[in-house]
């Protein structure tokens, strides 16, 4: 485990490159994921995370390499942080055998057990009281860690999400509750969908210590973070961070966007976070020119890799088709 | 008579609009239903006809707005509520079970709950184990609810207002794969369809199959394919999957003597069982060949293009069942 005591951000040129260095490699991926949907090399539902990823970054840097993480459809990001290599959650993406669900699962529904990354989950706020449950499971094992839950803000018109907090803090468990809050679940806009828009405030409802942050800048979600993650650790129950965001392209690739402005996509687009952050570390002599194109080239090479692994994968043969329904007879007592 | 050609998904659109049209107390409610244009386009246009009150966006809370249709067809309403899949009514499954279905008999038939809920099923579009699964088989085993599944255009067009004229629970599956299936429509006169009656796509002596849903059109081409090896199939086309036709059913295979069922869901405790147990209780005698049964694999729908269709019954596996009922 880090240094877990220090609840600040230490913006060593270290850290602020690796900041960026991740939150570059989520934009890139995806817009290479982007462009292979469009030549059908990627099928189905497509959820980009492209102008959100300061919060993958931002929170997922705060976690231990043990802490689980618990996530949505809109995964990709999450995924490439925790640190599942870009290879397989490219072949997941293809479909292929060497992808990391075996190909089963596409992009919606990426998992790592050896990451402790727990999904991809497509059912609005399915997560949660999964995240619960491992938190629980935790907590009964006498195990100091945190669970972390990303989710939109549609979630939180759920039952399964106010059930989940209501459990959460009624046995004091330690998750970390993570609402990406960026302004539509699909078409609906929050103020058309919840009652009380401030999805941080209904959290504090459950006695929840809660807060609210700019999820466009990395280094702010990370402070939050770190708070946060700190005292779930220290036991002292669950935690909320509502990043406020938004998501630069459609709801997935079937969208046709046909429910906010145009201008209003070009406004958020001047907080994009990459920008943001590469703007201020450079002015803040943190980081320098060089560093980004450093970043850049080993990015693009990381994902030409990525493809060409994607593409030279294997299908799963079809005799398989019912493997992984249930266990193999030899591991049932 | 004058014909013209529309989408399936054009057909729900107008059925729609004629019975928001046609009845005051008719409304439309679910997610993304209004500014999104539905899920699957089907509410497209509609707002602007019939404004936000009756085009109704709800949160994302499948038991509540289920649940309120529930209520609000008690309060003499007449709601159409859209769940965006199938998969997702399962949180909405509570409402639907244990009020919708049970609140006439347990009141002594003192209440009804004119309602209509619609969702999309099934598999095909890649979309893997979560958008994918066809529970139809969960609700044709519930009593006090009706369950329609329109396979052709006609019936997508045509269900949606005898299904809300009807006082009880009426659940409507459209299959996700139909919705760009084009047919030629009537241009006027009434649309509606029997919604109590299954229906007989296609002539035969040799075989019945009997499907439902997307699984329609496959046993059709399936019957192409063996008509030019001489096998003469006759095509059932279910259409209410409860309560069951029992009768055309059963006349169908009393007539051809075997009897091949097709169903896109889980082979185990399917409405393909229970049809298969129904045949065997009423026509025993006059079977040729064992019923047989081309279902679903027994496995979350995988998301790679060829594992899918593995997994999903497909005109050649039909024309398999049916060449070996007839021993050939
Ligand atoms: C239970 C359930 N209902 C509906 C859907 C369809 N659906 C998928 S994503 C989505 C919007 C979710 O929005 P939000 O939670 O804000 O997350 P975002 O997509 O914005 O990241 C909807 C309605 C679903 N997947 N699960």
């Amino acid at each position: 485990m880090r240094n877990i005591a220090d609840d600040r951000v230490h913006l060593t040129r270290e850290h602020a490159f690796e900041l960026l260095r991740q939150m570059t490699r989520i934009r890139r991926f995806e817009e290479k994921c982007a462009e292979l949907y469009t030549q059908e090399k990627i099928r189905g539902f497509l959820h980009l995370y492209i102008g959100e990823e300061a919060n993958a970054v931002g929170v997922i840097s705060t976690l231990s390499e043990d802490e689980a993480i618990v996530a949505t459809y809109r995964e990709h990001g999450h995924a490439l942080v925790r640190g599942l290599p870009m290879n397989e959650v490219m072949a997941e993406m293809f479909g292929k055998a060497a992808g990391s669900s075996r190909g089963r699962g596409g992009s919606m529904h990426i998992f790592s057990a050896r990451h402790r990354f727990f999904g991809g989950n497509a059912i609005v706020a399915g997560g949660l009281p999964l995240a619960v449950g491992l938190a629980l499971a935790d907590k009964m094992v006498g195990i100091e860690r945190a669970t972390c839950c990303f989710f939109g803000e549609g979630a939180a018109a759920e039952g399964e999400f106010h059930e989940s907090l209501n459990l959460a803090a009624l046995w004091h468990l330690p998750v970390l509750f993570v609402c990406e809050n960026n302004l539509y679940a699909m078409g609906t806009a929050l103020a058309r969908s919840q009652s009380n828009p401030s999805i941080s405030e209904r959290a504090a409802v459950y006695g929840i210590e809660s807060e609210a942050v700019d999820g466009m800048n990395v280094v702010d979600v990370e402070a939050a973070a770190r708070r946060a993650v700190h005292a779930v650790r220290r036991g002292e129950g669950p935690r909320f961070i509502e990043a406020m965001t938004y998501r630069f392209r459609a709801h997935s690739m079937f969208d046709p966007d046909l429910y906010r402005e145009k201008a209003e996509i070009e406004e958020w687009k001047k907080r994009d976070p990459i920008m943001l952050f590469a703007d201020w570390a450079l002015s803040a002599g943190i980081l320098h020119q060089d560093d980004r194109q450093e970043i850049e080239a080993g990015v693009a090479q990381e994902i030409d890799a990525a493809v060409a692994f994607a593409e030279a994968a294997d299908w799963e043969p079809v005799e398989d088709l019912v493997k992984d329904v249930i266990s193999p007879p030899e591991t049932v007592p | 008579m004058t014909t013209r050609r529309m989408t399936y998904r054009e057909a729900v659109r107008e059925a729609l609009r004629e019975s928001l049209t046609r009845d005051k107390r008719v409304f439309l409610m679910g997610e993304d239903v209004n500014r999104y244009g539905g899920a699957y386009a089907c509410s497209l246009g509609l707002p602007a006809e019939f404004g936000d009150e009756r085009i109704r966006d709800a949160p994302l809370s499948e038991s509540a707005f289920v649940g309120a249709g529930i209520g609000a067809a008690l309060g003499g309403m007449r709601p159409i509520v859209e769940i965006m899949t199938i998969n997702f009514s399962l949180l909405a499954l509570d409402q639907i079970v244990n009020s919708a279905a049970t609140l006439r008999h347990m009141s002594g038939g003192q209440f009804s709950v004119p309602i209509v809920i619609r969702m999309a099923t099934g598999a095909g579009r890649q979309l893997a184990a979560q958008h994918s699964h066809s529970l139809e088989g969960w609700y044709g085993h519930i009593p006090g609810i009706r369950v329609l599944a329109p396979a052709t255009v006609a019936d997508a067009r045509g269900m949606l207002w005898p299904a809300l004229m009807n006082p009880d629970p009426v659940v409507i599956m459209e299959h996700a794969t139909l919705y760009n299936e084009e047919d030629e429509l009537p241009t006027e006169g009434d649309m509606s369809v029997d919604i109590g009656k299954a229906a007989k796509r296609r002539e035969g002596a040799d075989a019945t199959v009997i499907a439902h849903s997307a699984c329609v059109k496959k046993a059709l081409d399936a019957a192409d394919m063996l008509a030019s090896e001489g096998i003469n199939c006759e095509v059932i086309d279910l259409r209410i999957l409860r309560p069951l036709d029992d009768e055309t059913i059963i006349a169908s295979v009393r007539k051809t003597h075997r009897a091949i069922i097709v169903d896109e869901a889980w082979r185990s405790g399917s409405l393909a069982a229970e049809i298969s147990s129904r045949i065997t209780e009423q026509a025993f005698y006059d079977l040729d060949a064992p019923v047989a049964r081309v279902c679903g694999a027994e496995v979350p729908i995988p998301y790679p293009r060829h594992l899918e269709l593995a997994a999903l019954p497909q005109p050649q596996s039909i024309a398999a069942a049916v060449r070996k009922a007839m021993r050939r």
